[in-house]
């Protein structure tokens, strides 16, 4: 089971790195999110998947019987859920606005910021 | 701490006993600025209260970071952990000399940018959450300065990023708006790449506390933390804004408001700086020497292509940009050079560059007001129409190159000490430690050079370019009463930059001491409270 989730793991970031490396915009923000979910798989994947009992210590007892599955990654893996999530919806936003004031989604004419033929620097002093 | 073991014989996991009042101060400064965000984010149609309001927040955080910061001095890193449980199950804050100075220079430096912010503010600016937003970047990076958690250290990193997105976006032009889908898109990808290192470590070790990383690290597989440590230089090396990641910075820095660009390039690229040197240097120093070749060929990279940069550019502020590339190569030379000393001018140098950089902005911001114009082909003669405003200039330009006695000189003194210890005084001569050396003296003369011809075409020479050296220097925009106070602030923290550089034994001394603490962790590990030490 771990072999097939790493590989899984392995699969989005490729597909998020892919995606990332276009122009367009809107790809690259499917890009992030599949990049952000394989990270998240990942995260799932080293906390050791097994299957054992839940992480809550019955009643009377000081500490858990048996083993127990580990806690702390779904924990890690909320926090970064909602993080991400909220980053994606700023990014989506932006994007948009972004569209609609330059009216480009392409990286590659998107160049107010940085002017596409800067001018030679002064050559006095 | 210290109550009743269990019946069950299982080691002591919760806090039993109330925190004393005292100790509070580490946990405050975090607290009073997310709570003061809060707050602001209410008030924020009240006319005129906002930034009074903010003031206050802020003078608060200063008392208790100057508190922090003598208990530090006085008996070494405090720890707190949170939520009752004891560590490494709760999250812990544990605040070292470094940590301490750097959230009280980020506090002071966001004090004088609140003050200076209102020469861009109109009417019109009423009722936007700007209060709320500084008040939240300073949350973040306080945070990210005070934890002692590697995961925690990740959720300042986002609350730093989601503020600084609005902030750069605020007034939404369209060059802001293509600023911030790079700034925003790179920086996103940076701390999940860091999450990923993250979610590695976690399932390497067991633990993300940084005092537990630093005792069970040297036990683990070699080859596998070298990757995670690699993974760590590639997400605060973007951060951070290092060669060859360096070219979001220059992009987006010159697009908001002269304020805000200040607050960025004093806080944000030190917090990536400053996870490089904890992590790199504290909490995995096996992994750093895996890594010194990286290190090396970064460091001298960002050193040198930095002020290259920055001599090319013709527009003032994205030139400042390259400057603040080249300061985070110098804090990188320092993490690449091996010992005490390397980490303490690592250390300073950060200090330096969170006060130097926002004032070097805030004057850049000046200059823009008082020409109306971006560009330095477009200024000139403004020596002439304001000589204490070029005087202020010039003094952060030296500050930034390292000229004795201003404050950049004493960091790279330090680290050309150990640079020359490690590479010509050692049995060994250190190619490494010999470029490194070349590097950073290269990095400051051209640094020099880019600053000086800054100031001789905004300065000195009579008018902009194309226009007869004999006419009257143009009429320039003259500064109203919000103008006189952004001067006021400037000039009180240049004034402090040069203070602290005609007197730097202090800080001299405090980085020494707080570089021993780094480079020997006991007394960290100690401080959080887990036992065995470091090895």
């Amino acid at each position: 089971m771990d072999f097939v989730l790493a590989a899984l793991v392995g699969l989005f970031i490729a597909t998020g790195v892919y995606l990332l490396l276009s122009r367009s915009v809107i790809r690259m923000l499917i890009g992030m999110t599949v990049f952000g979910n394989g990270v998240n798989l990942l995260i799932f994947t080293a906390g050791r998947v097994t299957q054992e009992l839940a992480p809550i210590v019955p009643p009377g007892l000081e500490a858990p019987a048996g083993p127990i599955a580990n806690p702390l990654p779904q924990a890690l893996i909320l926090t970064a859920i909602v993080i991400g999530f909220s980053m994606f919806s700023f990014l989506l936003v932006l994007a948009f606005r972004a569209y609609q004031s330059l009216d480009a989604d392409n990286t590659d004419t998107m160049r107010l910021a940085e002017p596409e033929r800067s001018p030679q620097p002064p050559l006095s002093y | 701490m210290a109550a009743s073991a269990p019946a069950s014989g299982l080691p002591q996991a919760m806090i039993e006993t109330a925190t004393p009042a005292g100790a509070w101060v580490v946990v405050l400064p975090v607290v009073l600025a997310l709570l003061g965000a809060a707050v602001l984010l209410m008030l924020r149609h009240r006319r005129g209260l906002p930034l009074p309001a903010a003031l206050l927040v802020l003078a608060a955080i200063v008392a208790c970071e100057i508190a922090l910061l003598i208990e530090v001095i006085a008996v070494g890193p405090v720890s707190m952990t949170m939520g009752n449980w004891l560590p490494p199950f709760g999250i812990s804050l544990t605040v070292d000399v470094f940590g301490a100075a750097f959230a009280l220079a980020a506090a002071v430096v966001t004090l004088l940018v609140l003050l200076y912010a209102e020469i861009d503010r109109s009417e019109a600016d009423e009722g936007d959450a700007f209060h709320a937003l500084v008040l939240l970047l300073l949350a973040g990076v306080t945070g990210a300065f005070l934890t002692g958690d590697l995961f925690n250290l990740y959720v300042w990193f986002e609350v730093t990023l989601i503020a600084s997105f609005g902030l750069l976006v605020q007034g939404a032009r369209p060059v802001q708006l293509d600023a911030a889908v790079k700034y925003g898109f790179l920086n996103f990808l940076a701390t999940t790449l860091f999450l990923l290192a993250l979610g590695l470590l976690h399932g390497l070790l067991g633990t993300l506390n940084m005092a537990d990383i630093m005792r069970v690290a040297p036990a683990a597989d070699m080859a596998a933390m070298g990757g995670i440590a690699a993974l760590l230089l590639l997400a605060f090396g973007m951060k951070a804004a290092a060669f060859p990641l360096n070219a979001w910075l220059p992009a987006a820095y010159h697009t908001p408001p002269a304020a805000v660009s200040a607050l960025f390039a004093g806080l944000l690229t030190k917090v990536g700086a400053y996870a490089l040197l904890r992590t790199l240097a504290a909490v995995l120093p096996g992994s750093r020497d895996l890594l010194e070749p990286a290190l090396v060929t970064v460091a001298i990279g960002t050193l040198l292509l930095a002020p290259l940069g920055a001599i090319a550019e013709t527009n003032l502020r994205r030139a400042s940009g390259f400057l603040v590339i080249g300061g985070i190569g110098t804090i990188l030379a320092g993490l690449a050079l091996p010992g005490r000393e390397a980490v303490a001018g690592a250390g300073f140098y950060i200090f330096h560059a969170i006060l130097t950089m926002t004032a070097l902005y805030l004057v850049v911001g000046l200059v823009e007001k008082r020409t109306g114009a971006t560009d330095s082909r477009q200024m000139g003669g403004l020596y002439a129409a304001s000589a204490p405003l070029s005087m202020l200039f010039f003094l952060l330009i030296l500050a930034t190159a390292g000229v004795p006695p201003f404050l950049g000189f004493w960091p790279k003194l330090l680290l050309l000490e150990a640079g020359l210890g490690a590479g010509v005084t050692a049995a060994e001569v250190s190619w490494a430690a010999i470029g490194l050396v070349l590097a950073l003296l290269a990095n400051a003369v051209l640094t020099l050079i880019a600053g000086t011809r800054l100031w001789a075409h905004v300065f000195w020479r009579s008018g902009p370019e194309g226009e007869a050296s004999e006419h009257e220097a143009r009429a320039l925009v003259p500064l109203a009463r919000r103008g006189r106070l952004a001067f006021g602030a400037s000039a009180v923290l240049a004034l402090a930059i040069l203070a602290a550089g005609l007197w730097p034994n202090p800080l001299m001394e405090g980085a020494l001491t707080a570089a021993a603490d780094l480079v020997d962790p006991a007394r960290y590990v100690a401080a959080v409270g887990l036992a065995g030490g470091a090895p």
